[in-house]
């Protein structure tokens, strides 16, 4: 019973993130806003409840096989891909290196220059 | 059994989601199975390992992928929820985020606006098509704002799925030794990093190392889909990149 009390509350603030992304004509996708509401929530009640906490682990244990039916369209680019596989390559492995490493860097100078770095040490 | 009976009976299978579900479970168990064996290499990433053997496997057997999708589309389907649930482990982050929310915004902004910078210069400078550029710029967000984006811009939003399905599946196979390259070693830095260049599939593979670094990839990941969507028209226009 208590995973499902918790992935129903998953479900309603998908709904309303869906729902809101309607209403106001919204880019950014319906799950994301499902996730800041429940978020938000969470920060309202103070605590996660048993079951919400059962729910998520049992969908974020299995989040990498989610992703597979969506991968498997790449097979449909394949002659795009083909005409320009040199840009395309080079653009996509080259600009995740670069996107990887500024973003990392970035944010370890921000919390070099903000932060207290006795309390960032995790290990 | 004649080929006659195989042949309906394989007419029947393909036309119930019921192959498609078995299939890719099955393609997923195998790449999970395979990850395991070579010590959880990230070369081995279970996602490129399943996504490879269904290709095959439709390739083979003449599938169309939409037939495959009609019974994959359960599977997912769970994307919407799962991201949904990445409220609990970022909740459980919220000491860390009341501490990091700077270092955060600002590397999520100066993140998403290189990755958009750095795919449309280098497409540009290779004589990649103006549909190829404009498809790559939005490639470091989440699936369905990407394809959002690449609509507003002009862009061809499935070949930008494909893009994106590609970045989430570079960053997830090199990111880890990346980070190790550059001595960075805090999982709320590496996770940043990861969700703001490689969306899902990047918080996928953060949750294989620890649920720290999921907790801040899956929040990266949901700012930069924001930041994005603000930056990439932005820049396409100063840039004059218009179809």
């Amino acid at each position: 019973m208590g995973i499902l009390l918790g992935m129903m509350l998953i479900l309603m603030c998908q709904l309303l993130g869906e729902a809101l992304v309607l209403l106001f004509d919204l880019l950014i996708p319906g799950p994301v806003i499902g996730m800041l509401l429940l978020f938000s929530m969470l920060l309202i009640r103070g605590h996660i409840p048993e079951s919400l906490d059962q729910a998520a682990t049992a969908l974020l244990n299995h989040l990498a096989l989610f992703f597979v039916p969506a991968g498997v369209g790449v097979m449909l680019h394949w002659h795009h891909v083909g005409n320009e596989w040199m840009p395309i390559v080079v653009a996509l492995l080259l600009s995740a290196v670069i996107t990887l490493a500024v973003t990392a860097l970035v944010m370890k100078l921000m919390m070099l220059l903000f932060g207290k770095p006795s309390t960032y040490d995790s290990k | 059994m004649t080929a006659n009976d195989l042949f309906s009976l394989w007419n029947f299978l393909s036309a119930s989601p019921l192959l498609a579900l078995t299939i890719t479970l099955l393609a997923f168990v195998i790449a999970q199975r395979l990850f395991l064996a070579v010590g959880s290499n990230p070369l081995a990433n279970p996602v490129l390992v399943a996504i490879l053997l269904l290709i095959a496997f439709l390739s083979l057997t003449k599938t169309p992928y939409e037939v495959y999708f009609d019974g994959a589309q359960f599977i997912h389907f769970l994307l919407g929820p799962a991201t949904v649930a990445l409220a609990i482990p970022l909740y459980r982050q919220l000491d860390k985020l009341r501490q990091l929310w700077l270092p955060i915004l600002v590397a999520v902004v100066v993140g998403a606006t290189t990755a958009a910078l750095s795919a449309i210069g280098l497409a540009w400078y290779l004589g990649g098509s103006l549909k190829t550029i404009l498809s790559l710029a939005p490639k470091s967000v989440t699936a369905p704002v990407a394809m959002g984006i690449t609509e507003k811009v002009g862009g061809v939003p499935s070949l930008t799925a494909a893009f994106v399905i590609c970045t989430g599946i570079i960053g997830a196979v090199i990111g880890t030794h990346l980070f190790h390259l550059l001595r960075i070693r805090d999982d709320s830095v590496r996770g940043i990093a990861m969700g703001v260049t490689s969306h899902g599939i990047g918080t996928a593979r953060a949750f294989q190392v620890s649920w720290e670094m999921g907790a801040f990839s899956g929040l990266a990941m949901a700012l930069s889909a924001v930041a994005t969507s603000v930056i990439v028209p932005w820049l396409l226009a100063w840039l004059d990149l218009r179809p």
